[in-house]
């Protein structure tokens, strides 16, 4: 483990604000970009308040992002007080009240299945090699409320790449954390815990398909699914499985954990589709958090462009 | 009584214009607004079993206020839905009150309650007779409705829905014995009779 967990350092370990504020310009200054560079501050200054400061510093102006349909982002308050992640709670602010009894430092990535890279890894040196970068994504959820977020994170493909599947592998499953004490809602039966999701390959290396760390230039907050979630923006919300302990490749199709629940309801692939009602409730249309008036969903979540090809000569009624 | 029976609108209201409703306000209110108008019909339903359970015959007087709330609340339910929610956008509305089943019986819950409302005055009491009985217990037929509404609606998380239908069941059971025990061939009917006032308290 590379991580240390902030009552193991003494405080003169930790480096004077200046010298790491120079260390940053340097290592901005070799091309490095924040990204490669903060994850090692963070991981070596893992203390709150060191990090509120150096991200402070390092904000960009989001105000002035846009996503690739020129659409504004959702407020840093939106994205992490409205959430669900049903291991705090169903309420939607029940994960942010909640949700600090989740330890994101130290973690360990077990990697398991029909690939060459078996073994348990450190979050560090798990994300430490990995192309780092903001992605402003559309999050549709099942429940036809939407947001638009600035993620960071890298393309699950570089895993998949370093992990070296083996032919036989077709699809790639993720499982959340299972511990009573930091999430105390997994003693409900709302869900079987732990959480599942699943992907097929394909969709997995497609380069939309990121494993973020961080949300608004920030470390990801535990309510968001600290310290490595999944998203994939063509899908509805539930398919971004949340604080991820382990990756498995496989043969055969994953059974996610609402497909398990409510298999009439929620489906393996949970493409964003204005034309699958779900069961119970129409999927034509959503509301953009901050927005009265419903807007029109679009196919695949507006990223059909890119990802229709995936799909192609499969029945999305049925797959659905 | 009444000043109980506005609060959470008030409270519902002054948190909206302070900006206090969470990220998605709308859907909120909508939520607090149908939670408080079914709290407000079983508290209604529960009048009768208190009275005749602990003899305190004048609770029997706020019924009428509680249902009242009951219905005014089902109708900002129904208002902000159509408003706020939807926009009034009548094509997805018409969608909604034909395809969507949970929006079909809890509309249907509160059109129901239409006519208790309308007939809640004394003048309709003694107009009706006998009738104004029959008619009012559409409001067992109405909280049924709006349990199995709220039921269908959530994701995954049954407990306040299994909640609500647990105390209508326990509510309907309570009647249902006292409807057993006054059939005339039943030998412990006399008992019970003496416990409740007369029919029209169910």
């Amino acid at each position: 483990m590379l991580i240390k967990r902030s009552e193991d350092i003494p405080s003169s370990d930790i480096t004077p604000e200046s010298t790491y504020l120079n260390r940053r310009k340097f290592i901005a200054g070799f091309g490095l970009g924040g990204a490669l560079g903060s994850s090692m501050i963070r991981s070596q200054f893992d203390s709150a308040k060191v990090l509120e400061d150096e991200f402070s510093r390092t904000q960009k102006d989001w105000s002035r992002v846009r996503s690739d349909l020129d659409e504004e982002l959702n407020s840093y308050e939106d994205v992490t007080t409205y959430n669900n992640f049903y291991e705090f709670g169903t309420g939607k602010d029940d994960p942010a009240k909640n949700s600090h009894t989740l330890k994101p430092h130290p973690w360990n990535i077990e990697v398991d299945g029909l690939c060459a890279k078996r073994g348990t890894y450190g979050l560090e040196e798990f994300i430490k090699p990995r192309n780092m970068e903001d992605r402003v994504y559309r999050l549709r959820c099942v429940e036809a409320w939407s947001m638009v977020i600035p993620w960071y994170g890298f393309s699950l493909k570089e895993v998949i790449d370093w992990a070296e599947p083996l032919g036989s592998a077709r699809y790639i499953e993720f499982t959340s954390l299972y511990n009573l004490e930091q999430m105390p809602m997994q003693r409900s039966f709302v869900l079987e815990w732990p959480y599942v999701e699943g992907l097929r390959l394909d969709e997995a290396r497609h380069p939309l398909t990121i494993l973020v760390t961080g949300v608004y230039g920030r470390e990801l907050p535990n309510q968001n699914g600290a310290p490595l979630r999944l998203i994939v923006p063509w899908k509805y919300g539930f398919k971004g499985i949340k604080s991820i302990v382990k990756i498995r490749f496989t043969e055969t199709q994953p059974l996610n954990t609402w497909q398990q629940s409510t298999p009439r309801e929620y489906g393996f692939y949970a493409n964003v589709n204005p034309g699958v009602d779900h069961p119970r409730w129409s999927q034509a249309r959503e509301r953009r958090l901050g927005e009265l008036r419903k807007r029109p969903t679009l196919m695949f979540n507006g990223y059909g462009e890119q990802v229709a090809n995936l799909y192609s000569g499969m029945d999305l009624r049925l797959n659905f | 009584m009444w000043l109980g029976g506005l609060t959470p609108a008030t409270w519902l209201a002054w948190r909206f214009v302070t900006g206090r409703l969470g990220a998605n306000p709308i859907e909120e209110i909508l939520h607090r607004l149908g939670g408080t108008a079914l709290i407000f019909l079983l508290a209604t339903l529960s009048v009768t079993p208190i009275r005749s359970l602990t003899g305190w015959n004048s609770i029997i007087q706020v019924r009428r206020t509680l249902g009242l709330f009951s219905f005014f609340y089902l109708t900002m339910h129904f208002l902000v839905y159509a408003i706020l929610d939807q926009t009034l956008d009548w094509e997805f509305i018409i969608e909604d009150l034909t395809e969507r089943r949970y929006i079909i019986v809890g509309f249907t819950g509160w059109v129901l309650l239409i006519p208790l409302a309308v007939t809640s005055t004394k003048k309709w009491i003694r107009k009706l007779g006998k009738r104004w009985q029959r008619l009012h217990r559409l409001v067992y037929i109405s909280t049924a409705l709006g349990v199995a509404h709220f039921y269908w609606q959530v994701k995954a998380d049954t407990y306040w829905p299994l909640v609500a239908t647990a105390v209508l069941v326990a509510l309907m059971l309570f009647r249902f014995q006292i409807w057993i025990n006054r059939r005339p061939l039943d030998p412990g009917s006399k008992q019970l009779k003496q416990s409740v006032n007369s029919p029209k308290d169910l």
